[in-house]
C-alpha cells in the first residue's frame, strides 16, 4: 500500500482550447446548416462561417496536441495517462464503426428487404403492381422505381487498385511501426512516407473515379438509392482516409522533428489504429458496394 | 519516478486553489466544476422545455384551437421532446456521472479532463443552435422529435439544415463524453477497487457510456440521411428512388431504443444506492443488479422495431420483436424485487431521496407496466400513437429518470454544498410533484385507450374532462419544480452545516471525504476495504 502512495495522479492544467474547439463547433454548425440552406442561392455567407468554423479546429487541434506534446515531453504523464489516452482512441474508433455500421445497414436494408418489396415480394404484392408495375428488384438499381436510370461501379479497375493501394498501406505503416519500435529510424521514415504516397494515391484515383462516374457513367449522388448509398458510404470513407492521410503526414513531419521514441509515440499508435481502421472499413466497402 | 512525482506535487499546490470568475467556469478541467455545469445547465433546460410544455398543456386545456396555431404546437411538442431528452435528462446523468464517478471509484478527476470541458462546451452551442430556429423563417423542427421521414425530409421547414447539425455536435459531446467516462471507470480506479466493488451508479454509468458510444454515431448517420435526402436529392426514405421510409424508422429507433435505456440506466444506479442507505441494509442482490443492467442493455440492441408494429412487417419480425421486448421486463423485475427486498425489514426513514426513491419504485413500475401492455404486437395495433404511448413514456421518463435525478440531487446535495437542504421544502417539493405527476399523466392511459392521438392541437369533445384534468395536474407539475429550484439555490447559499456523512446508511468513497468535498478528489490513491 505505502508503494501505492508514490503513484501520484495527474490532472492537466486548465486550458483554453476546449472553449475554442466549442466555438469553432458553434461555427462550423451554423455554418454547415446556413450553406446547406444556400444551395442555389448568391449568398455566401453559410460557407464562410463554415470555413471560419474549420480554421478554428485546426488551430485548435494544433494547439492543443501541442501543449500536449510539450506536457509529454516535460515527463508530466504517467503510464496511465498514456493508457486513458489509448483506450480513448479505441472507443473513438469504436464510435466510427457504429457511424459506417449504420449506413452499411442501410445498405442492407435496401438491398435485401426494400428493393424486393417495392418488386412485390412478402406480403406486397400489391404494391409493386399498383405504383410501379413496370419496377425490376434487382441490384445494382440501375432503374429506380419512377423511372431514373443510371451505370453500376465495376469492381475491377481503379476499385480494385486503390484496395491494393490501401491494403498495401497497411502493411508499410506497420512495418514503419515496428521501425519505430526497434529505433530504426531510417525503416520508419521511409515506410511511413511511402504509406502517406499511397493514402495520397488513393484519394486520387478515388477522384478520378467520382469524376469518371459523373462524367460518363450518370452515377451521381441523387441517382436513386444505388447512387446514394455508393456515395455515401464511399464519400465519407474517402473523407475518413484523407483525414488519416492528413494525421500520417503529421506523423512523418514530427517523425523528421525528432519526434516518438520507441516506448512513447502514442500519437504515432492512434495514427496507425485509425489507419488500419480506415483499411478495414475499406474492404467493407469493396466487398458489399463493388464486388456483390 | 521520484524526480517525476515530485514535479506532479508541485504541480498539484499550483493549481490546488480555486480559480475565480467567470473564467474558471468556461476553463475549468475540474470534475466537479464540470459536473455542476452540466447539472445547471440541464435544470435551465428542464425549465425551458417545461415551458414548451406549458404551451402544450395550454393549448389542450380545452378542445379546439385557442392560443396557438397548429404548425407552431407541432414546434413545441417536437422541441420539448428533443429539449427534455437531449437537453435536460442526458445532460443531468452526465453531470452526477462528472460530480460522482472521480469521488466513487477513488480517482482524481476524470481520466480525459480537457476533453469534459470541451464536451460540456458544445452543448450551450448546440442547444443555442436548436432554439434559435425556432425563430427563423418557416420556424423550427415540427416533425415531432424522433423526425421521421417524410415529415423530416419532403415536409419540413428550411431550418431543418440546422437542426442536423445541431445534433451532429449534441452527438459528438455525447460521444466524447461517454469515451471519458467508460476511460474514467476501467483506468482510473484505485487500487483494490475491483469491478464487483464498484457502486452500481457507476456500473450502470460503465454500460450507459458503451451503449452512448455505440448508438450516437447511428443518430449521426440518420440526420446525415434526412439532410441529404432533403438538400441533396437522395431517396434513403423515398420509395421513388428505391429507398424506404420505414428504412428511416428501422435507423432511427436502433439509435432510439438504447437511448430509452440511456435515459433510464443511471435511475437504476442511482436508486440502488439510495434504497439501501434509508433501509440502512445492504442492497439486496448486488451482482443480479449487475447482470440485470448488462442483460438490459444487450436486449437493448433487439427491440427496436417494437417502436414499429404498425408499418407492416412480416409476422415473423413482430413476433421476435415482442418476445425480445417482453424479455426485458425479466432483469427489470429483479432490480424492483431487490430494491424492494433491501426495504424488507430494514429499518426505514423518509427523508427527502428516499421518498422519491420509492416514489421511482412504484411509478416507475406502472411506466413498466403500460410498456409491457404496448409490447403486445396485437394491442399494439391500438395503442400506436394513442395518448396511452405519451402516458407510458411520461411515467418512465419523468416518474422515471427524472425523480430519481431530483433523488440524486437531494441525496448528494450535502456532499456537493457542504450544506443540508431544507428538509421541509424538501418534502413539499416531493408531495406536491408526486400529486401533481399522477394527476398529469395518469388520465392520459384512458385517453389513449379511448382513441385520442398523440401530436395534435385539437381533439374531439369526449376527451375534453380528461384533457382539462391533464391540464391543471401539468401546470400544477410545472409550478412545483419552482420549489426545487428554491431549495437547490438555498441550499447552495447557506442552511446547516453537513457533516462528512449526512446519511447513517450509506456507503461509498464519497462519504468518507468532508463535505464540501475538496476541489481534487483524492490526489492520492484511496485505501479500500
Amino acid at each position: 500500500m505505502a508503494q501505492q502512495q508514490t503513484t501520484n495522479y495527474y490532472v492537466p492544467a486548465q486550458s483554453y482550447w476546449p472553449i475554442v474547439g466549442a466555438i469553432g463547433l458553434l461555427f462550423i454548425a451554423i455554418g454547415a446548416g446556413t450553406t446547406v440552406q444556400q444551395i442555389g442561392s448568391e449568398a455566401s455567407s453559410g460557407s464562410w462561417m463554415l470555413t471560419i468554423g474549420i480554421v478554428i479546429i485546426i488551430a485548435m487541434m494544433f494547439g492543443w496536441f501541442n501543449d500536449v506534446i510539450v506536457e509529454s515531453d516535460k515527463g508530466l504523464y504517467s503510464a496511465q495517462m498514456d493508457r486513458s489516452f489509448r483506450q480513448g482512441m479505441s472507443w473513438f474508433i469504436f464510435s466510427e464503426v457504429m457511424f459506417f455500421a449504420a449506413f452499411f445497414g442501410a445498405l442492407f436494408y435496401v438491398r435485401t428487404i426494400a428493393i424486393p418489396w417495392l418488386g412485390g415480394a412478402s406480403n406486397n404484392v400489391m404494391t409493386g403492381q399498383i405504383l410501379w408495375p413496370d419496377f425490376e428488384a434487382v441490384w445494382p438499381l440501375v432503374t429506380t422505381p419512377a423511372g431514373d436510370t443510371t451505370t453500376a461501379m465495376g469492381w475491377q479497375g481503379l476499385p480494385l487498385a486503390n484496395t491494393i493501394i490501401l491494403l498495401t498501406s497497411s502493411i508499410t505503416l506497420h512495418i514503419a511501426h515496428k521501425g519505430l519500435e526497434e529505433n530504426n529510424r531510417k525503416k520508419l521514415t521511409a515506410l511511413l512516407a511511402i504509406t502517406v504516397l499511397l493514402g495520397v494515391a488513393f484519394l486520387v484515383l478515388q477522384a478520378e473515379e467520382y469524376v469518371e462516374a459523373y462524367r460518363h457513367m450518370g452515377l451521381t449522388l441523387s441517382a436513386g438509392v444505388y447512387g446514394n448509398t455508393f456515395f455515401l458510404l464511399t464519400g465519407f470513407h474517402g473523407m475518413h482516409v484523407t483525414i488519416g492521410t492528413i494525421m500520417l503526414f503529421v506523423m512523418l513531419w514530427r517523425v523528421l522533428k525528432g519526434h516518438f521514441t520507441p516506448e512513447r509515440h502514442f500519437a504515432f499508435q492512434a495514427t496507425s489504429w485509425y489507419w488500419h481502421f480506415v483499411d478495414v472499413v475499406w474492404l467493407g466497402l469493396f466487398f458489399f458496394v463493388y464486388i456483390l | 519516478m521520484n524526480t517525476a512525482s515530485a514535479t506532479q506535487d508541485e504541480h498539484e499546490i499550483e493549481h490546488d486553489h480555486k480559480p475565480k470568475g467567470l473564467m474558471r467556469w468556461v476553463l475549468t478541467t475540474n470534475h466537479k466544476d464540470i459536473g455542476s455545469l452540466y447539472l445547471m445547465f440541464s435544470f435551465l433546460m428542464f425549465l425551458v422545455g417545461g415551458a414548451m410544455a406549458m404551451v402544450i398543456r395550454a393549448e389542450l386545456y380545452q378542445p379546439g384551437l385557442q392560443i396557438v396555431e397548429p404548425n407552431f404546437f407541432n414546434q413545441m411538442t417536437t422541441v420539448h421532446g428533443l429539449i427534455m431528452v437531449f437537453g435536460a435528462v442526458m445532460p443531468a446523468f452526465t453531470g452526477l456521472a462528472n460530480w460522482l464517478i472521480p469521488m466513487m471509484i477513488g480517482a482524481p478527476d476524470m481520466a480525459l479532463p480537457r476533453m469534459n470541458n470541451w464536451s460540456f462546451w458544445i452543448l450551450p452551442m448546440a442547444f443555442s443552435i436548436l432554439l434559435a430556429s425556432l425563430f427563423m423563417e418557416g420556424g423550427g423542427p415540427n416533425f415531432g422529435w424522433t423526425f421521421y421521414a417524410p415529415l423530416s425530409t419532403t415536409y419540413s421547414p428550411d431550418s431543418t439544415a440546422l437542426f442536423v447539425f445541431a445534433v451532429h455536435i449534441m452527438g459528438i459531446s455525447s460521444i466524447l463524453g461517454a469515451i471519458n467516462v467508460v476511460v474514467t471507470i476501467v483506468n482510473m480506479r484505485a487500487p483494490g477497487m475491483t469491478y464487483m466493488k464498484m457502486p452500481l451508479f457507476v456500473w450502470t454509468w460503465l454500460i450507459t457510456a458503451f451503449l452512448l458510444i455505440a448508438v450516437m454515431p447511428v443518430l449521426a448517420a440518420t440526420v446525415t440521411m434526412v439532410l441529404t435526402d432533403k438538400y441533396f436529392g437522395t431517396s434513403f426514405f423515398a420509395a421513388a428512388g428505391g429507398g424506404d421510409p420505414v428504412l428511416f424508422q428501422h435507423i432511427f429507433w436502433f439509435f432510439g431504443h438504447p437511448e430509452v435505456y440511456i435515459m433510464i440506466l443511471p435511475s437504476f444506479g442511482i436508486i440502488s444506492a439510495i434504497i439501501p442507505a434509508f433501509s440502512r441494509k445492504k442492497l439486496f442482490g448486488y451482482s443480479s443488479m449487475v447482470y440485470a443492467t448488462a442483460s438490459i442493455a444487450l436486449l437493448s440492441f433487439l427491440v427496436w422495431a417494437h417502436h414499429m408494429f404498425t408499418t407492416g412487417m412480416p409476422v415473423a419480425a413482430e413476433l421476435f420483436f415482442m418476445y425480445c421486448t417482453m424479455l426485458i421486463s425479466v432483469p427489470t423485475g429483479v432490480k424492483v424485487f431487490n430494491w424492494v427486498a433491501t426495504m424488507w425489514r430494514g429499518s426505514l426513514t423518509f427523508e427527502t431521496p428516499m421518498l422519491f426513491a420509492i416514489a421511482f419504485i412504484v411509478l416507475f413500475t406502472i411506466g413498466g407496466f403500460s410498456g409491457l401492455m404496448l409490447a403486445i404486437t396485437p394491442v399494439d395495433f391500438q395503442y400506436h400513437d394513442t395518448y396511452f404511448v405519451v402516458a407510458h413514456f411520461h411515467y418512465v421518463l419523468v416518474t422515471g429518470a427524472i425523480f430519481s435525478i431530483m433523488a440524486a440531487c437531494y441525496y448528494w446535495l450535502p456532499k456537493w454544498t457542504g450544506h443540508m437542504y431544507d428538509e421541509r421544502l424538501g418534502k413539499m417539493h416531493f408531495w406536491a410533484s408526486v400529486i401533481s405527476v399522477n394527476v398529469l399523466f395518469f388520465p392520459m392511459h384512458f385517453l389513449g385507450l379511448a382513441g385520442m392521438p398523440r401530436r395534435v392541437p385539437d381533439y374531439a369533445l369526449q376527451f375534453a374532462d380528461f384533457n382539462q384534468l391533464v391540464s391543471i395536474g401539468g401546470f400544477a407539475f410545472g409550478l412545483s419544480q419552482l420549489i426545487f429550484l428554491v431549495v437547490l439555490i438555498k441550499c447552495a447559499r447557506g442552511g446547516k452545516k453537513a457533516p462528512a456523512k449526512p446519511w447513517e446508511g450509506s456507503e461509498g468513497l464519497e462519504w468518507n471525504m468532508p463535505s464540501p468535498a475538496p476541489y481534487h478528489s483524492h490526489t492520492t490513491p484511496p485505501e479500500i476495504k
